[in-house]
């Protein structure tokens, strides 16, 4: 197990330098280049050659490339434009909220999308099964932000169940925030209303972001549980008498996982990116909304960093999933 | 079976626990058509939609409408404008006046004013601030950070950049403890306006030196502000003070207890950062916020029909057709009279911008002084637009015609549309007209600006209430993108800035007007008013052309 890790975590080396390559020269295709980001809508000619020369845009590309990495490797991402903070800082302090949402639409997403696969498929054919295919269509087709407004427009316009935006109260400019994840904070510091007001700022944008994943993983199980199902060793199983919850936790959930599992590792990376969207509609402190608003104020040191450190975390998460099933796998182990 | 019962009850126990979250804080402020909000302000706390987070609260560094919105409620200028106009009344100081020469200005100041970190506001604190910002060095002499001062003051007590001009401010002094003597290099008639900038803040000076607010570091184009001040302190005389701000969630700001004006109605001030339009408006409805301010137009008529309130901020800009005189066949006046009665701006006006708009028909809005009445004005008439055509000996007509493309400006909200409705109406009258096109940045204003284009479309949002930040921007120096521009004109705009007697700027600037669109470098044709938002209950807010807006005049009825 510990050659198969070590095997996985040596190949993030060239995926990674693969990556840097690709943030390095997707920033520099940006209309306009960098340099009209940073002057802005009057530059002069002579202002967009001096910041050319400043920031060694007029260097060969290689040269400018050494030095990208040489920054990024002593976590010197620059300034934002915009908020005019280092931008490694920005993205820490916006860190924790991004963490709080992804995690709870996968949970969302997994605990609902793998019973409900689940039950689709041993129930094959039935009207649960043709409505979560038809509602996993659905989730898949809807747009982030359009289901956003949807449900700020049912849940908390008309029910008036949970707040439109933020992740916090407004009000509620006391509470203290030792790690930056809200409703932990809320817990450490023994406010147990302040935890409970960050949930409920989370639910709905969970819900949003949670929908893709959620039809992903509902088809994909019911795929997956189809397909176990059918094998010979099940019905060997059955023909031993064998009870049902054993063999639908010995043998059907356990074979059933490995492709699940690359579905909620693909998906949480991919969750990454509709943050971007559903953070700026729920007006949540992440991440995402950071980086949208630094598409459309041109901080293009923000987006350089942004898009890079996303990339960085997709990967990350994927390696764990790769990690992941060795474990479920012993097969893998030894491949 | 037993197995897919328990997955079941996963799930409703899930869906439990989202009811159960949204029961515990759901009930907490329920408005009339039984939507709630827990944020609801009412009382003693007012949530303010913004647009973004402030990116400064030390108003030296900032030019933009969320930071110079902040700064409004926590600092106070020298002088300030009148609510809801750009005429200038008593700030900081209650009474000025200027030497002779309109270069000694001597201000009186309003005496018993502290400072929210309970030091005294005085001449010396006046003179301070005046001092920081004349001292400015490396980093902050950069545009994008001390943007304010380069307009109204231009240059520093050492600058960076040779090129740049010499500096307007002098130097201060503080003669006594509440008159403060401000010397310039050169008489200014918008130095008095450029004052009421939040930019000239008057900041504690203790706070400034404690809290490292000149430590700003980085390049011209990244700078960074490495000081606590701005981020977590900002020390001023006005009615509120900084309780809290912390970026990408809420700007908190109390009323100061000791401030020597009226004491604010309402305790608490927060604005609140949700970048998206849609998303501001749903958080009104639910009653998280009480206001916001830039709404889409699209949004008028069901906000106000669901009672909220639409106000509407008096015009400061001016969108125009370019004209390049020095461009064949545009330098002969006839055809660019022509042109000005062959556009409908009427019909454009309409048909494009929101309620509230006004067509213009000279390069200012009315608001401000030196404004004319009697301008010439050029009435939609396609039959006099084809007569002064055959007048001009210009045979056929061509001209080119550029429009910028990704962009919107809230003069100019869909550059195409405009573009295409002005091109039919010269075509009707006669022109051919060859369309050209250009990204906004930097092609477009790179073509228009050098002299590139021949008729354009364009427009100008201006700083502060002063004549010469509009005509005195366009025409007061030679400018490739006008053409030629005729020198009795740059006079009277060159002698309208240093002249100090406001009567006889006001005629001046009058006169001038008339000269301009006698001489016609382009024909202006609006003026929009962006629209702010507030609940039924919010009173006493009033929108100011110059968004100088106080929410310590604003209150809740009962």
């Amino acid at each position: 197990m510990l050659r198969f890790a070590a095997r996985r975590v040596l190949l993030l080396v060239p995926i990674l330098i693969g990556l840097s390559i690709l943030v390095f020269l997707f920033v520099r295709a940006l209309p306009g280049g960098p340099e009209t980001a940073l002057l802005g809508e009057n530059a002069t000619p002579e202002r967009v050659a001096q910041v050319r020369e400043l920031y060694g845009l007029d260097r060969p590309v290689y040269e400018q490339y050494v030095s990208y990495v040489q920054s990024v490797l002593s976590l010197d991402f620059g300034t934002s434009i915009t908020t005019r903070q280092p931008v490694a800082e920005e993205i820490a302090r916006r860190f924790p909220g991004t963490v709080e949402l992804t995690v709870t639409a996968m949970l969302i997403a997994v605990t609902v999308g793998v019973p409900l696969g689940f039950i689709a498929a041993r129930r094959y054919g039935s009207w649960v099964d043709n409505l979560s295919t038809a509602g996993s269509l659905l989730g898949i087709a809807i747009p982030v932000f359009a289901l956003g407004y949807l449900l700020k427009y049912v849940f908390a316009l008309k029910l008036g169940w949970f707040p439109t935006q933020g992740r916090e109260d407004s009000l509620m400019f006391r509470n203290e925030h030792p790690t930056g994840f809200y409703v932990l904070d809320g817990i450490v510091t023994g406010n147990p209303e302040a935890a409970v007001d960050a949930l409920r700022h989370l639910i709905l944008p969970a819900l949003a972001l949670a929908t893709i994943p959620l039809a992903f993983i509902t088809r994909i199980t019911r795929a997956s549980v189809l397909e176990v199902a059918g094998e010979d060793y099940v019905r060997t199983a059955e023909a031993k008498g064998m009870t049902r919850p054993v063999i639908t936790r010995r043998h059907i959930l356990r074979n059933a996982m490995l492709p699940i599992v690359t579905v909620v590792g693909l998906q949480t990376g991919l969750l990454l990116s509709g943050a971007v969207l559903t953070e700026t509609v729920f007006a949540f402190d992440g991440i995402g909304r950071f980086l949208a608003q630094a598409v459309f104020a041109r901080d293009f040191p923000v987006i350089q960093a942004g898009i890079l450190f996303l990339a960085v975390i997709f990967v990350l998460v994927n390696l764990l999933v790769d990690l992941s099933y060795g474990l479920l796998d012993p097969r893998v182990r030894t491949r | 079976m037993r197995n897919l019962r328990r997955q079941g009850v996963v799930a409703l126990g899930l869906a439990g626990l989202l009811v159960g979250t949204a029961a515990c804080g759901g009930d907490s402020g329920t408005n009339d058509d039984g939507a709630s909000g827990s944020d609801e302000g009412g009382g003693d706390t007012l949530v303010f939609g913004a647009s973004a987070d402030p990116v400064s609260l030390d108003p030296a560094y900032v030019s933009d409408g969320e930071s110079l919105r902040a700064a409004r409620q926590i600092y106070e200028t020298l002088v300030t404008t009148e609510a809801g106009g750009t005429d200038i009344v008593e700030g900081l100081a209650t009474e000025w006046e200027a030497d002779e020469a309109g270069t000694e200005w001597t201000f009186t100041l309003r005496d018993g004013v502290t400072f929210h970190d309970g030091t005294e506001f005085n001449a010396e604190a006046v003179c301070f601030n005046f001092d920081r910002w004349y001292n400015f060095e490396g980093v902050q002499q950069s545009p994008s950070v001390s943007y304010y001062w380069q307009t109204v003051f231009t240059g520093f007590a050492t600058n960076e950049d040779p090129e740049q001009g010499e500096s307007l401010y002098a130097s201060c002094e503080a003669t006594d403890a509440t008159t403060a003597v401000i010397e310039l290099t050169a008489p200014s008639a918008s130095f008095l306006p450029g004052l009421a900038l939040a930019a000239f803040s008057i900041a504690s000076p203790t706070a400034l030196e404690e809290f490292g607010a000149d430590e700003v570091t980085g390049t011209g184009e990244e700078p960074r502000f490495d000081g606590a001040y701005g981020l977590e302190e900002a020390v001023g005389t006005g009615p509120y003070m900084l309780e809290s701000f912390e970026p990408g969630n809420r700007l908190v700001m109390t009323a100061y207890e000791d401030y020597w004006g009226d004491a604010p109605a309402i305790e608490t001030i927060i604005f609140r950062p949700i970048a998206d339009g849609p998303a501001r408006r749903q958080a009104l409805e639910a009653g998280e916020i009480q206001g916001y301010d830039l709404v889409d137009p699209a949004d008028y008529e069901a906000l106000e029909g669901a009672g909220y309130q639409l106000l509407s901020r008096p015009a400061f800009n001016v969108g125009y057709v370019g004209i390049n005189t020095a461009k064949p066949p545009l330098d002969n006046p006839q055809i660019r009279q022509a042109i000005a009665h062959a556009l409908n701006r009427e019909a454009l006006v309409q048909a494009q911008y929101p309620e509230g708009s006004e067509v213009a028909t000279q390069f200012m809005p009315p608001e401000l002084f030196g404004y004319a009445d009697d301008v010439t004005e050029y009435e939609y008439d396609v039959e006099k637009a084809k007569a002064l055509i055959a007048e001009s000996g210009v045979a056929n007509p061509t001209i080119e015609f550029w429009y910028p493309t990704g962009v919107s400006r809230p003069y100019m909200p869909n550059p195409e549309a405009n573009f295409q409705a002005f091109q039919a109406d010269l075509q009707a009258a006669g022109f051919t007209v060859t369309p050209q096109s250009a990204p906004w940045n930097p092609d477009y204003l790179d073509a228009v600006n050098t002299g590139g284009a021949g008729l354009y479309l364009l427009g100008w949002t201006g700083d502060f209430g002063d004549p010469d930040n509009f005509i005195g921007t366009f025409f007061r120096t030679d400018q490739p993108s006008w053409g030629t521009i005729p020198q009795e004109i740059q006079d009277q705009l060159e002698a309208g800035r240093t002249e100090t007697d406001e009567a006889a700027r006001t005629t001046l600037y009058e006169e001038t007007n008339r000269a301009i669109m006698e001489q016609l470098p382009g024909v202006p044709y609006v003026h929009t008013s962006p629209r702010l938002v507030f609940a039924e209950n919010v009173e006493g807010y009033e929108p100011s052309p110059v968004s100088i807006e106080e929410f310590a005049r604003v209150s809740f009825s009962d």
